[in-house]
């Protein structure tokens, strides 16, 4: 396996779980709903996903529990922001500090307990391809659900009716009440989609990327994936291009912190997030206002009868 | 089946006080059945958590020191909670302000400096929290930057720049290699001997008055409430949408900074990793706790600060793990959320279709 090669494996290990839990995002963001939970979803998710996996002993098991366990967590993020039509701000920083308590009561009994990690695809003769076998016929079966999400978004939200409809929702959920569309019952489904995306990217987090499962192990990930969407103007394309710049980003920063280059590590560590202010910085200079946000992301509906 | 929202039309103030006391009972049941499912007694459970804590004198002194800096950053939040600006990264703020203030007395410690250190060193805690929340706010005001992304990202970049220093350039050379700076000469002094209480909880009340006053008494506070409630409003009325969140965020900063320097001065005594346990977030629960109204906030950060304690007693004697206490937290914040809610609208569940 080539340098280039090995590098590229790891910058699509580092990119996947931004990718999966910013895609699940971005649908809820479309149809207008702000979710700040993610990163307590993706925490239960990871915790329920590695527990489920190692008492059942099967990792399809623990996937499942995992995406079912952010659903849940979704479901009451969802009762409170469209039955109760609380701040989704607030909601959503409530869900996130519950989920991180709850991931620790959750993985507490499986700290340092280790399994195998979900293995790569691998298909006889074409993975064995020099150069690129690996890379295009080898790679987690979750990377291939992530590549499969981020196109089935692009033509759900751009070519299908009911796109059309969580969008314009989301652009302007009175008019879309008007017109008779049911705004609360479309903002649930993509509340539940993006939870089940979170979770899914907890159970990659604790099933392939580590995979073991320990405390405050999803580190920020939630959060990046939150400023992804924002930086990929909510375009799922651009979305997918975000994270495997921020995968390669992390990557780099790990090699710059094996090769000790004299710089404190800590710095490198806190590379990301300071890569993460200036990509919003970046994205918002020049363009100013249009930058694609859903005319009523955030707002709270209370449909008037 | 769906739920439907009718706006009540006249509230009653008790309801909205009494509101964040019943999102308190329920979430008191539901973290009762959370320990029920762990196979532990939810009685044994509520006794040394809201009870004990309650009867003892030493739990009473250290709920009013770990009430302290929550309610101080709270109070500061309050400002952009209202103004509907998010400012979540009052961690990190919390942090700076630590770091920043500790800047005098490490270079003092150990020489004859005069008390001049010790308000100082405050003053100066206060204006790197303050400095620290600017980032996000201009980042706002000039290119239109989320602020609640950047003011989180920040918590991280403060965290580390925190481990570096302890870990590198302020480490104490005769701390055993330990990631800790050597003990400050200047620490707030104890309010009686023997106790735990030190003047820093002086902050608490005095924050309380002041904030009361501002928002209800002074034009800016004023600005602050209608910018929040009707931006529209506030920029026909002449309030400069711009200038108001430099300001609020500079609030919120400065007590945010307040808090970790008090707390370092205060109890600490030093800087190390981990000198925060998450006030800077858990100060969130306590501003909607107390409805974002100062006196509120001080019953809040009260309670709160009760089951940081009871959390820690629980831990010692029914080995109930700390990440129980978060979970309280959370549901806590979700349960005050949905009592406003449910104080501000009638539901109505309604099984057939839509008329």
């Amino acid at each position: 396996m080539g340098v280039t090669e090995a590098i590229l494996l790891t910058v699509i290990t580092a990119a996947t779980p931004l990718l999966i839990a910013a895609l699940g995002e971005l649908v809820v963001e479309k149809a207008g709903v702000l979710n700040l939970g993610i990163e307590g979803m993706m925490a239960v998710g990871a915790a329920c996903g590695f527990a489920a996996a190692t008492l059942s002993g099967s990792s399809l098991v623990g996937v499942g529990a995992a995406v079912l366990a952010g659903l849940a967590l979704s479901a009451v993020f969802a009762l409170l922001v469209l039955g109760l039509a609380t701040n989704q701000v607030a909601s959503g920083l409530a869900l996130t500090i519950m989920g991180l308590g709850l991931s620790g009561l959750i993985g507490a009994g499986f700290v340092g307990t280790n399994r195998d990690a979900i293995p790569p695809v691998y298909i006889p003769g074409l993975t064995d391809l020099p150069g690129v076998g690996r890379l295009l016929f080898g790679e987690s079966p979750f990377v291939y659900v992530s590549l499969a999400l981020a196109l089935g978004i692009l033509w759900f939200l751009g070519r299908s009716r009911a796109g059309l409809t969580l969008r314009s929702i989301g652009e302007n959920h009175v008019s879309g009440h008007a017109l008779g569309l049911p705004v609360l019952r479309v903002r649930l489904y993509a509340i539940l989609f993006g939870g089940a995306c979170a979770g899914l990217a907890g159970a990659y987090l604790s099933l392939v990327y580590t995979p073991f499962w320990s405390p405050g192990m999803t580190a920020g990930r939630g959060w990046i994936a939150l400023a992804l969407v924002v930086f990929a103007s909510w375009k799922p394309l651009r979305v997918l291009f975000g994270a495997y710049l921020f995968g390669g980003a992390t990557v780099l920063q790990l090699h710059l912190q094996a090769a000790s280059i004299g710089f404190p590590s800590q710095a490198l560590s806190a590379f990301p997030y300071v890569a993460t202010i200036l990509a919003l910085v970046v994205m918002s200079v020049g363009e100013r206002k249009a930058t694609g946000a859903p005319g009523s992301l955030g707002a709270p509906f209370v449909p008037d009868r | 089946m769906r739920l439907e929202l009718v706006p009540r039309r006249d509230v009653p103030a008790a309801a909205r006080i009494l509101a964040p006391v019943a999102a308190l009972v329920a979430s008191i049941l539901i973290g009762g059945v959370v320990i029920a499912l762990m196979g532990r007694s939810p009685a044994a459970a509520l006794d040394v958590y809201f009870i004990q804590p309650l009867t003892e004198g030493w739990a009473l002194q250290e709920i009013a020191v770990k009430a302290t800096p929550l309610l101080l950053i709270a109070i500061g939040l309050s400002f952009c909670f209202r103004a509907n600006l998010w400012n979540i990264g009052a961690e990190g703020q919390f942090v700076m302000g630590a770091l920043v203030g500790s800047i005098l007395p490490l270079v003092t410690a150990g020489t004859d400096a005069g008390p001049w250190v010790l308000p100082a060193a405050l003053l100066m805690g206060a204006l790197g929290g303050l400095l620290y929340a600017l980032i996000p706010a201009l980042l706002r005001v000039a290119f239109g930057v989320s602020e609640i992304l950047t003011s989180l990202m920040l918590v991280y970049v403060a965290d580390l720049t925190l481990d570096y220093l302890v870990r590198g350039p302020w480490r104490d050379p005769k701390g055993f290699n330990f990631p800790q700076t050597v003990n400050f000469d200047a620490m707030l002094p104890y309010l009686a001997e023997g106790g735990r209480l030190h003047a820093g909880l002086l902050f608490g009340p005095i924050a309380v008055l002041v904030a009361w006053f501002v928002v209800q008494r002074t034009l800016f506070g004023f600005g602050v409430r209608v910018s929040g409630e009707s931006p529209k409003a506030a920029r026909f009325a002449g309030f400069n949408p711009d200038r108001l969140v430099v300001a609020a965020f500079c609030i919120s900063g400065a007590m945010a900074g307040l808090a970790g320097i008090v707390e370092v001065t205060g109890q600490i005594g030093q800087l190390k990793p981990g000198i925060s346990v998450g006030y800077g977030f858990t100060a969130i629960t306590v501003a909607f706790l107390g409805r974002l109204h100062p006196v509120g906030m001080l019953f809040g950060a009260l309670v709160v600060a009760l089951t940081v304690i009871g959390g820690e007693s629980a831990q010692i004697a029914l080995k109930l793990p700390l990440d129980l206490t978060r979970t309280f937290q959370g549901i806590l914040l979700m349960c005050v959320l949905a009592a406003d809610a449910l104080v501000s609208y009638r539901v109505r569940v309604v099984t057939t279709a839509r008329a």
